[in-house]
């Protein structure tokens, strides 16, 4: 049986914190960082990245282009 | 579970970047601001139709003054409502090319409703983007043309009352009756199925372009988390509520 | 060819227009210059030269297809009267913070306000001083005649390119309107849009590859860059006082005393210089053919070895203030104007002068 399994990378940078992409996660992959960032954001990332099936829903969202995503067919076993 | 991330991270499992006709430049904008999104939405869709040689776009006054430091296109930064004037003549002089106006609705639905009108009635063959999130965002969070009745702002700080404030202005209606317009809808960017509508709409608006058969308008419902003093998720569901049935998503007109 | 023909000064302004091979006029109507749009649908230039020619739905919006033809690199222009060009200041302003090259044409009537439909010359400071916000200069041409009308078009689209800044001719509703023989130049052809892309790398005209994009603005939140870019605009205006100054003089050699006058003022001073010199007053003229940059040098140089000095105007007293400027008090300088929409005989202008500097 095939299965997508993706990931995301963020531009610690370039993210403001926004959370869209937490709300915009159907899998629950992203949160926000205790740490900040250079301007002072709590940076988006992969929480659980387990879960992430490559959708690039929070990619959609972001006002800041700042999440770039990976998918991946795997088979399982 | 034992693919490690690093694995998955691979140039053959890429399915979303950044644009390149994106510029490296971090946006201005406030978090979770709608502009950051239709910019994004913009940017693809030239990249897409490899039309960024042939694309000269026209800059508001608003927050999104300085979009030209983040398209990588020709710009022309227009006065305060002025840019279907701009795109008039752009578009008459330079009829090989495609012409994107960018305006929010303080400078397309107030100051300028005067220059959006004549241009979508004249029918000029560009593309028309309104970000309408009912307040002024650059100067403040004053009352917008379309501000909702009711809605707060820091010139209607109790609320919008059209007894003295005068009613909200669906203009994205008005231009739909005009015939020069030849494709008019309303969309917005709070989910992930509603960015793909909205790329979906711009990439129609571009492709209607070719026809040469008139203006096409796209407006986007958004939010403006600072001025309408909410965190983005709020602003979002907000939005959802308040803005949708006073503002409903959809083609309009599509001739 | 060149041709000759008899024609209206608002006419003369169509007819250079194509001629010159402009790529746009985008005008609204107002008396008393509607005449030059009129002329321009009759004639038809964009089946003969391609040139686009629109009535737009208000000056405002005239001005603004300006900045985004000029922005493209084109040959635009527009052309109002005293109230419409009220309403082109913010673009204005717009367009010389922004380096737009363009032409456009006032054919003054009186104000303030709606005013009259008459001829003025009320317009000057709003001309010459920058009518708009911000520290900027427009090129000002001021035509005497229906020749000059369709000479300077080209002149103003010349000026207006080489120091990519506005150009205006101000000319009134008296050479608007009155007819003359006017020689009109050769057609030329328009530049192409490879030559534009060439000749103006600054303008968009669509990004190629081998070039990082261009932005046409205004706009500049570091005030030290403002101030920067402020000075490069001011060291333009320097070179403009320097080259481009424009002026003509009649009967100075022997004068004791002198009238500048610019426009139809100074045809009519001409008139009053006769009268003047049939009774042996031996009075000369300057003619401001720029009245930005001023020819504030000669003025000085001619002035000082004058009795008086007469400003003639068909306003109240604009144009004296530069010329007294220029005198720097050394020599006594009077103002005459009738106002309002009133032109004045030559008559007038020569009991003025024996009045006003002679003490007759």
């Amino acid at each position: 049986m095939a299965k997508m399994i993706g990931a995301i990378e963020v531009d610690i940078e370039t993210c403001k914190g926004c959370s869209l992409c937490v709300e915009a996660c159907p899998t629950s992959v992203i949160a926000l960082a205790d740490e900040v960032n250079g301007k002072g954001y709590n940076y988006a990332f992969m929480a659980n990245p387990d879960a992430c099936n490559g959708c690039t829903n929070c990619a959609l969202v972001c006002p800041d282009s700042c999440i770039t995503v990976y998918r991946k067919k795997v088979e399982m076993a | 579970m034992s693919v490690l991330i690093e694995d998955i991270k691979k140039a053959e499992n890429l399915v979303h970047k950044k644009s390149s006709v994106l510029t490296d430049k971090v946006m201005h904008y406030c978090p979770g601001c709608s502009h950051g999104v239709v910019h994004k939405l913009l940017a693809e869709v030239i990249e897409e139709m490899g039309i960024q040689d042939k694309t000269i776009g026209v800059a508001p006054v608003g927050c999104s003054v300085f979009i030209y430091n983040y398209l990588a296109i020709d710009w022309q930064e227009a006065a305060h409502g002025r840019a279907p004037a701009l795109g008039t003549a752009i578009s008459r002089l330079r009829p090989d090319r495609f012409v994107v106006t960018y305006q929010g609705d303080g400078d397309l639905a107030a100051i300028g409703t005067a220059e959006t009108i004549h241009a979508c009635n004249r029918g000029e063959n560009m593309v028309m983007i309104f970000i309408n999130n009912g307040i002024y965002g650059m100067t403040g969070g004053q009352m917008a043309p379309t501000t909702l009745e009711g809605m707060k702002a820091s010139t209607c700080p109790f609320g919008r009352d059209p007894q003295t404030d005068g009613n909200p202005l669906k203009i994205t209606e008005i231009v739909a009756q005009l015939p020069g317009t030849n494709f008019v809808t309303r969309q917005a960017v709070h989910s992930a199925a509603a960015v793909r509508r909205t790329k979906k709409a711009i990439r129609k608006a571009f492709e209607k372009q070719k026809e040469k058969t008139g203006t096409s308008f796209v407006e986007v419902v958004s939010t403006c988390s600072s001025g309408w003093k909410m965190n983005p998720v709020d602003s979002n569901n907000w939005m959802e509520e308040n803005m949708f049935p006073f503002y409903p998503l959809g083609d309009i007109k599509d001739v | 060819m060149s041709e000759l023909r008899l024609m209206k000064g608002n006419e003369a302004i169509a007819e250079a227009a194509i001629r010159c091979g402009a790529d746009g006029y985008f005008g609204y109507p107002i008396t008393p210059q509607s005449e030059v749009m009129e002329r321009l649908m009759e004639l038809r230039p964009w089946e003969s030269t391609g040139m686009v020619v629109l009535q737009a739905e208000s000056e405002v919006a005239s001005i603004n297809m300006l900045y985004g033809g000029a922005g493209c690199g084109k040959r635009v222009m527009t052309s109002s009267s005293s109230p419409g060009i009220s309403l082109m200041q913010e673009g204005l302003s717009y367009m010389a913070g922004a380096e737009l090259p363009c032409l456009v044409v006032n054919v003054v009537r009186g104000g303030p306000g709606l005013g009259t439909i008459q001829p003025s010359q009320s317009d000057y400071f709003q001309s010459v001083k920058g009518g708009g916000h911000g520290d900027y200069k427009l090129i000002v041409l001021a035509p005497a005649s229906v020749q000059e009308m369709a000479d300077f078009v080209e002149l103003g689209f010349d000026l207006a390119f080489k120091y990519r800044n506005p150009a205006l001719i101000l000319s009134d509703g008296m050479i608007g309107q009155m007819m003359e023989k006017v020689e009109l130049k050769p057609q030329q052809k328009r530049w192409t849009d490879e030559e534009v892309e060439k000749m103006h790398p600054w303008a968009t005209t669509g990004k190629p590859a081998s070039r990082d994009y261009n932005i046409i603005t205004s706009v500049e939140l570091d005030s030290e860059a403002h101030e920067v870019f402020n000075n490069k605009l001011q060291v333009k205006y320097r070179e403009m006082e320097e080259k481009e100054v424009r002026f003509e003089t009649t009967d100075v050699e022997d004068a004791e005393y002198l009238i500048v006058a610019y426009g139809s003022s100074a045809r009519i001073s001409a008139a009053a210089i006769e009268i003047l010199r049939d009774k042996g007053i031996k009075v000369g003229l300057l003619r401001p053919i720029t009245l930005y940059p001023f020819p504030t040098k000669e003025i000085q140089r001619l002035g000082a070895k004058m009795k008086g000095i007469l400003s003639v105007e068909m306003s109240s007293g604009q144009m004296v203030e530069d010329v007294r400027l220029a005198i720097e008090g050394k020599v006594k300088v009077e103002h005459f104007g009738r106002y309002g929409g009133v032109i004045p005989s030559p008559d007038e202008v020569a009991d003025a002068l024996e009045q006003k500097l002679i003490g007759g």
